[in-house]
């Protein structure tokens, strides 16, 4: 499109030197031009995301260890063969799975229904989509922080009321019992979390046209039908993309873990991306974190790929 | 005459579940806020005693003050003000910039660009903590704000930028394209014309990238050593872990810590549903 004017210009060419160089440095600016608009984000990335990610890929090849000045030497295969006979990380990578899922099912389902409930108009909804949707602004420390508090008998008043409910014989922090302490950031990430699904939701449910609704309740259909067949079929790109983004982040997402349990009791809530940090920040094993990172992003992408593929099987089948 | 009366009972039962379900939704997400601001006004001698209470017998404000004049945290917080203000300022001039490009330009190498973008938002961002700690530890950025400000920027960055190309998607492309015609460059119409229409997209990605700094904790932790460096989340943090358990001084600090945030999610709040959607469902 900006090719366009230069071309009538072809005709001068002989007559006007000048005009020519003026025509090709104005043509070269013109092509040049969306390179300067985009280079500050690429150079910014390339060096602070895209090079450390290689190097960090590197690293899972050698010894780096912070505190060691005798380190750096390649070690080939090493660290993960010390992985697969790891058992924190085997156990890691389960609770990781436990954590995503029991996360993202509440996360999803709850938001859905929020999201549905804000579709309809009502008194006060602005109001109150502001109030629903304030988690999402809280600080994760914060967040942690504040649900630990909340598990905590001294000051929460959650172990009471489950003892009240008859759930628990005397108040107790289940943040300190390994089979329950996976439920405490579970919980305050469903907190934090209803609100995307709720944002992303509700606007794609507002993009629908209302005509369709419309025109269905002229053909008598049902509620329950207009929802099966108008709602979810145009919510199911949102869904489908937002469900792939959101596994992805829940599963790299170590803040709330490491706020609230630090992994443990015993292990029993760590998840590969909190031990990721554990390796690198406690006991500042970079090589060893590094050959974490790279099995976490080489299951991911297999993850990724895998719905993509998925995806498409399905979209085939229909057409 | 019994329709009429059925489909009202219907729909009063309709609406009774709808609100019911929205107070639901409200309680459980303001409950938690609410409690925090509870223990922090409870005075330290009947915090135990009274610790299922709805409302303590008597309110203090001394936690605030000793968390505002005997503590680090108004020096925590200026750093977090700091960081999270430059990133969230530089993220903004830098999405613009090429948010406006992807939207205009058609050129070699975008998809590249932009394929770049969307699997930064894809991959373990703890896995960068190690090599980036050795990347900026020989520049001297490690333990210094100016280091956090350029890694949250960088991470900020393609998000914000895919948020601003779908608030300039929204403008039409002749109003540039008339002004270049009077003679303007096209930066200088981009700057002058285009820019001041997308100002209340530019006020959401500050708020946004804004609140997202200001929560930023592994890399903080990692990257920041010395008490004069330390952000709001570290400070906290090492706060709980080395003084044990004041309750009542750290979750003053944690509503101080929540008004910033509060304060720019509720500005922003209206831009979301059409921004994040634009921005996240669209990559």
């Amino acid at each position: 499109m900006d090719g366009n004017k230069p071309v009538t210009n072809m005709t001068d060419v002989g007559k006007r030197p000048a005009a020519r160089r003026g025509v090709f440095s104005r043509r070269l600016s013109g092509i040049l031009e969306p390179y300067y608009y985009v280079s500050p984000a690429v150079v910014l990335i390339v060096a602070v995301m895209l090079m450390p990610l290689i190097l960090g890929l590197s690293y899972a090849f050698r010894d780096i260890r912070i505190l060691n000045p005798f380190s750096g030497g390649f070690v080939g295969l090493a660290h993960f063969q010390a992985l697969a006979h790891d058992s924190a990380f085997l156990g890691a990578l389960i609770n990781t799975a436990w954590w995503t899922f029991g996360s993202l099912a509440f996360q999803f389902s709850l938001g859905l229904v929020l999201a549905l409930l804000l579709n309809r108009q009502f008194l006060g909804r602005r109001l109150i989509q502001a109030l629903v949707f304030l988690p999402w602004a809280v600080p994760t420390f914060l967040s942690g922080l504040n649900w630990a508090w909340m598990f905590n008998p001294v000051v929460g008043p959650l172990p009471h009321w489950l003892t009240s409910l008859g759930l628990m014989d005397t108040p107790f922090n289940i943040l300190s019992d390994p089979d329950l302490a996976m439920w405490g950031p579970i919980i305050a990430n469903i907190w934090f979390g209803i609100p995307f699904f709720a944002i992303t939701l509700l606007a794609a449910l507002q993009s629908i046209p209302g005509e369709l609704y419309e025109a269905a309740s002229i053909d008598g259909a049902t509620t329950r039908q207009k929802f099966i067949s108008i709602t979810i079929p145009f919510l199911a790109p949102t869904i489908a993309i937002t469900l792939m983004l959101r596994t992805i982040w829940i599963a790299n997402f170590a803040d709330l873990i490491v706020v609230m349990t630090k992994g443990g009791p015993a292990d029993s809530t760590q998840i590969v991306a909190s031990y990721i940090f554990t390796q690198a920040f406690r006991r500042l094993d970079f090589g060893y974190a590094s050959a974490i990172a790279a099995v976490l992003l080489v299951l991911l992408l297999a993850y990724a790929l895998g719905v993509i593929a998925l995806r498409r099987a399905m979209t085939h089948a229909d057409s | 005459m019994s329709t009429p009366g059925k489909s009202r009972l219907r729909k009063t039962a309709y609406w009774g579940t709808h609100y019911l379900m929205i107070a639901a939704f409200v309680a459980f997400a303001l409950f938690p806020l609410y409690w925090l601001l509870k223990v922090s006004v409870t005075p330290n001698d009947i915090l135990y005693t009274e610790g299922v209470r709805m409302w303590p017998s008597r309110t203090t404000w001394d936690n605030y003050t000793f968390v505002l004049t005997q503590s680090h945290f108004p020096h925590y917080f200026m750093n977090s003000v700091i960081v999270s203000g430059f990133t969230a300022l530089f993220t903004c001039i830098i999405a613009a910039v090429t948010g406006y490009a992807f939207s205009r330009f058609r050129f070699n190498g975008k998809i590249v660009i932009v394929a770049l973008m969307l699997i930064t938002q894809m991959f373990p961002l703890v896995m960068l903590i190690a090599p980036i700690f050795r990347i900026l530890a020989p520049l001297g950025l490690t333990d210094s704000l100016t280091g956090l400000i350029i890694v949250y920027t960088a991470f900020n960055v393609p998000f914000a930028t895919f948020l601003m190309q779908s608030f300039f998607d929204g403008i039409p492309k002749d109003l540039e394209e008339a002004a270049m015609i009077d003679g303007n460059t096209r930066f200088e119409a981009f700057r002058r014309i285009i820019l001041p229409l997308t100002l209340p997209g530019i006020a959401a990605t500050l708020g946004f990238v804004f609140t997202a700094a200001w929560s930023e904790l592994l890399f903080a932790l990692m990257l920041v050593s010395s008490e004069s460096a330390s952000t709001f989340p570290v400070g906290l943090l090492s706060f709980v872990s080395k003084f044990g358990v004041d309750f009542g001084q750290m979750m003053a600090a944690g509503v101080l810590a929540l008004i910033p945030a509060c304060a720019f999610f509720l500005l922003i709040q209206r831009y979301l549903v059409q921004g994040l959607t634009a921005g996240a469902v669209k990559g």
